[in-house]
């Protein structure tokens, strides 16, 4: 081997062999490097217990209730599979929504009831204008409506 | 008619030739820019959920693309000066390094700005955000390591070998969001399409092209510093007008 091509397989070597080590400690680490648990990761107890965790999902549709105070709310998160029921007192981030994607930080207590101090809104990586999105509403209706056999009764 | 491609890998000829090709690539990029930015505040709609704040992913992508791009094409400058040693490669990985921290902070900057109101968070802990940390941080490290090493040549090869094996995070950073669960949302532009409105995304892309052709006018800018100052001795540089 020339010098040049020596030099070549040294460095080839060496960052197949860095690529190999990281690899091993991300997949090893693979939990920690999460930022959050699912639901059904939470009900099979792989989530710390009686210490601080992040859980993350959906915002079950239906499930917001707020309390008189105002400040008080009441959600589900869901991974469609499993649902963890969270209680929350402050302010919520303006994309926090029913049916979108929510991160919250607390812990869990003795009735699986999730006591929340953070919570996150996730955004999806889909973006279009209002019109675009009403469309998208106007036909997932017109589907549902077709679904129905029964057509609505004329109101007028 | 064949040309001579390694004429120009010489520092002597080709600091003439950047000096030739930087305003073909200064000029569209500014005008890209200014098209750029007319789209994407004039002509882009708002978004359905996140009204005007969303405009941010104008700079903020490109900016995150970039800086992750730079990286490896950095990297590769860097392993080019080690297997080869040719002076030239190592110049430009030394010159591409300060764009690339540059666009490493404004991803991370935009991110944070956009974040707070999102999601609620300036800052969190996730896998794509701590990783691009690192991103601008390996930067930071490749220019104080060339930085702190006085002879050149010893200081291309230490800064060479963080910069190649510092190339592993790039992947980690792109994967990030599919490999662990993140804060940050998915990729909105994919090899199988993109999830985002037509207009957006023309904004998006004019900008993208406008970074690029910036880095490369700013890195052969760059470059044409390094050569001078690293060959201030040579009989060339002393005979040439603009450097008396």
């Amino acid at each position: 081997m020339t010098p040049r091509q020596k030099r070549f397989t040294w460095i080839v070597a060496g960052v197949g062999l860095v690529s190999a080590a990281v690899g091993l400690v991300l997949f090893a680490l693979q939990n920690n490097v999460s930022l959050y648990f699912t639901p059904t990761q939470v009900y099979n107890k792989e989530a710390p217990q009686g210490k601080n965790f992040r859980i993350g999902g959906l915002v079950e549709v239906g499930s917001v209730q707020r309390e008189r105070d105002g400040l008080t709310v009441h959600f589900n998160i869901t991974d469609t599979v499993r649902t963890m029921p969270v209680i929350y007192k402050g302010i919520l981030p303006d994309l926090f929504k029913e049916g979108k994607g929510v991160v919250a930080l607390g812990k869990t207590d003795a009735t699986d009831l999730f006591h929340a101090e953070e919570v996150l809104a996730k955004h999806d990586e889909n973006y279009m204008p209002p019109e675009a999105l009403d469309a998208i509403k106007k036909a997932e209706e017109s589907k549902a409506a077709s679904a129905v056999p029964v057509s609505k009764p004329v109101t007028q | 008619m064949a040309i001579n491609w390694f004429k120009y890998s010489a520092p002597s000829t080709f600091y003439g030739l950047a000096g030739k090709l930087i305003p073909f690539f200064a000029w569209p990029a500014a005008v890209l820019f200014a098209i750029g930015l007319y789209i994407g505040f004039f002509v882009a709609p708002t978004d359905a959920i996140q009204s005007e704040a969303y405009r941010i992913i104008f700079i903020h992508v490109p900016a995150s693309i970039l800086s992750m791009f730079i990286y490896l094409i950095m990297a590769g400058y860097a392993a080019l000066g080690l297997i080869f040693k040719t002076r030239l490669s190592s110049m430009m990985a030394t010159a591409l390094a300060p764009t690339g921290a540059l666009f490493a902070l404004i991803s991370l900057w935009t991110g944070a700005l956009w974040g707070k109101p999102m999601w609620g968070a300036w800052w969190v802990w996730d896998a794509r955000l701590t990783s691009e940390l690192i991103l601008l941080f390996l930067y930071l490290g490749f220019i104080a390591l060339h930085a702190s090493i006085e002879d050149p040549r010893r200081a291309d090869k230490a800064s060479a070998l963080l910069a190649i094996i510092g190339s592993v995070n790039v992947p980690i950073i792109y994967f990030s969001v599919k490999w662990w669960n993140t804060l940050h949302q998915g990729s909105s532009i994919k090899f199988s399409g993109t999830t985002m409105h037509v207009a957006m995304q023309q904004a998006m892309f004019t900008i993208l092209v406008a970074c690029w052709l910036y880095v490369i006018a700013m890195g052969l800018a760059r470059v044409r510093s390094i050569i001078l100052e690293r060959e201030a001795n040579t009989q060339w540089v002393k005979e040439l007008q603009e450097a008396k």
